[in-house]
């Protein structure tokens, strides 16, 4: 037993700091912004709310992007121009394609996967005694972190070899139906596929959810006439449920789209990114972060922000309507 | 009654077409789907529960003809004194001390800022308001190489020191943590914040201001009570992004003992001791319980928070 607790002391000090520190900043506020009398204009109180985000926002995210930008155009060290080196390297070095064309998958997989299961599961238990236990089954995994589900299936892709007993669950089933113990993780291009389906399982009780609240939503007169004009259940989910809940469906293929272009943990924790399973947010960790090449790095920060956009902003549209 | 009649019969046509569906085997779909999902857990949970050499010789599903319990791989893990065991428990600390900070000052300073934006009149408002829900595109990957030289090394244009190195050592590198955090958390957290701020009845708020109130009293008195649902829908979701991050430790906490979270010891297991299950699998729980349990309680609030469009990444 090795557990210290004088050893904990000066981090449990430094969050005293910092709790402190976040009641001076709100206390601060609070007490500028009612030194100001009310009659004035309203741009001093707002400026006296708005500046601590605003600062926050300015230093820790616009600057950065600004000269993540700038940077990208640079050598690894960030000493000499390099124009678009970085670029030509990212489109056509066989492992940085290798790299875009993995991200390509999961980003055509993932998100209607995640969907469909979702949907599917969201209908079937649709007002059922055990709804709501069935949902939180499936939403489960959403609070454990994608390092924590990056384990739970590290486990069900556990490898013996050949005669040895088998630990991991899919082995074990593909033994016991006669077949060979494999090592999924290892062997491109399969293996990104049993990455894609750790991701599906992460996500897919999001998509249960949002799509559950979306199918609660429908009017019942609806599903109702649709019944009384003889509409099978298959017809009753393509001609009326589907429909009314389009946007809903593309929120969730939206949102799924955006985090899965973002993913790094669970590639990380399952195979580092080795076998050929790297995507961009990972390949961005290495180059930046490992290899000291930072203009490689900044370069595959900025192809995500200009992939990430046009998601975003269809987004917010939609929100908007 | 009509109305009432009406839903009544919408409900059981309702349950009339599902019982048509299910006999289609839906419902054996239904557990199967349920059962795909939690079986992975529920093995990696029982593993934990199994002495080491079971665990590494045997599947978990021999469990069932020979249980054997153990917790000595949670203690291993947690408290363990080799240097392969996972000593969670310093790991731990860390998690909290960078998780209740972190979530505190983005709630705070985006309720600020959304209280602001909606409700102050000012000129340039719409800017920063556009401005600030477009911040978030910006991935935090954009953010990461000059935020992390930032702290190290300080500001530098043309070759002159603008701002000195923060030179961050042992503990106080929690306030890098902290600052990066709240930075890429803000986006979100306003523009959550301000869709809920704004829906507050304009007639509450000039009769607060007709009253006096400054708006200190305001965010105190009306604001906070009536915007109590969506903080908590925020607070709950930052906790569990927080709690759960990998990549904002992995670069500003580092990895040792000293600062770094649980998560970031997870994935330092899974990398080096791939194959020690034993405590891959109860370092798998540890590092769950807590966001479990703020999940299960809180899960009213966090669905409130994705629904209204937050998403964790």
């Amino acid at each position: 037993m090795d557990f210290d607790l004088a050893a904990e002391q000066p981090k449990l000090l430094q969050l005293l700091i910092g709790v402190a520190a976040f009641l001076v900043v709100v206390a601060a506020v609070l007490l500028l912004v009612d030194r100001v009398p009310m009659r004035r204009r309203a741009w001093p109180h707002a400026t006296i709310l708005l500046a601590p985000a605003l600062l926050l926002l300015g230093v820790g995210l616009v600057a950065p992007a600004v000269r993540t930008t700038l940077l990208s155009f640079m050598s690894g060290d960030g000493r000499r121009w390099a124009g678009l080196d970085n670029y030509v390297w990212m489109f056509t070095r066989p492992e940085a394609l290798t790299v875009l064309r993995n991200t390509v998958v999961w980003v055509l997989l993932v998100p209607p996967l995640v969907t469909s299961v979702g949907l599917v599961y969201a209908v079937l238990v649709d007002r059922t005694r055990f709804e709501a236990l069935a949902r939180s089954l499936l939403f489960l995994p959403m609070a454990i972190s994608f390092v924590g589900a990056g384990v739970v299936w590290r486990f069900v892709y556990a490898y013996r070899a050949e005669g040895q007993e088998q630990i991991g669950l899919l082995n074990q089933l593909v033994v016991s139906v006669g077949g060979q113990p494999r090592q999924w993780l290892q062997e491109p291009p399969l293996n990104t596929l049993f990455l894609v389906a750790v991701m599906v399982w992460i996500q897919a009780g999001f998509a249960t959810v949002v799509l559950s609240a979306a199918i609660k939503g429908i009017p019942g007169e609806i599903v109702e006439a649709a019944r009384l004009d003889g509409a099978s259940p298959r017809q009753l989910f393509f001609r009326v449920t589907l429909p009314s809940i389009r946007s809903a469906v593309a929120v969730v293929l939206v949102t799924q789209s955006i985090g899965t272009l973002k993913l790094f943990d669970v590639v990380r924790t399952m195979t580092g990114g080795q076998f050929d399973t790297g995507v961009i947010a990972n390949e961005m960790y290495d180059q930046a972060f490992r290899y000291g090449e930072t203009g490689r790095g900044a370069a595959l920060a900025v192809l995500l922000f200009v992939l990430v956009t046009p998601v975003v902003v269809y987004q917010v549209r939609g929100r908007a309507r | 009654m009509s109305g009432r009649g009406g839903r009544a019969d919408a409900r059981a046509a309702a349950a009339r077409v599902r019982r048509r569906l299910s006999g289609r085997g839906a419902g054996v779909a239904a557990i199967v789907i349920a059962v795909l999902w939690t079986t992975p857990t529920f093995g990696l949970l029982l593993s934990s529960l199994r002495p080491e050499d079971q665990i590494k010789s045997t599947g978990w599903w021999t469990f069932f003809s020979d249980p054997e319990f153990t917790l000595e791989n949670y203690r291993q893990v947690l408290f363990g004194t080799s240097s392969s065991s996972g000593r969670m428990a310093g790991f731990l600390v860390n998690s909290v001390v960078i998780t209740i900070p972190s979530v505190l000052l983005p709630l705070a300073l985006a309720t600020f800022a959304a209280y602001a934006l909606a409700w102050l009149p000012f000129r340039g408002r719409d800017w920063i308001l556009v401005g600030v829900f477009a911040l978030q595109i910006v991935p935090l990957q954009m953010a990461l190489v000059p935020l992390l030289s930032f702290f190290s090394r300080g500001v530098e244009v043309f070759g002159v020191q603008m701002l000195p190195a923060w030179d961050l050592e042992g503990p106080a590198r929690f306030v890098q943590v902290w600052c990066a955090h709240t930075c890429f958390a803000l986006p979100l957290g306003v523009f959550l914040l301000h869709n809920f701020m704004s829906e507050i009845p304009g007639e509450l708020m000039e009769a607060a201001r007709v009253d006096g109130a400054a708006h200190g009293a305001i965010l105190r008195r009306i604001v906070l009570p009536l915007a109590g649902p969506a903080l908590a829908a925020f607070g709950v979701f930052q906790f569990l992004w927080v709690w759960n991050d990998l990549l904002v430790s992995l670069i500003f906490a580092g990895g040792t003992a000293e600062t770094a979270p649980v998560t970031v010891r997870l994935a330092q297991m899974a990398g080096t001791r791939g194959n020690e299950w034993q405590r891959l699998t109860s370092g798998a729980f540890v590092s769950a319980v807590i966001p479990l349990a703020v999940f299960l309680a809180a899960q009213r609030h966090f669905v409130r928070g994705l629904l209204a469009g937050g998403v964790k990444g």
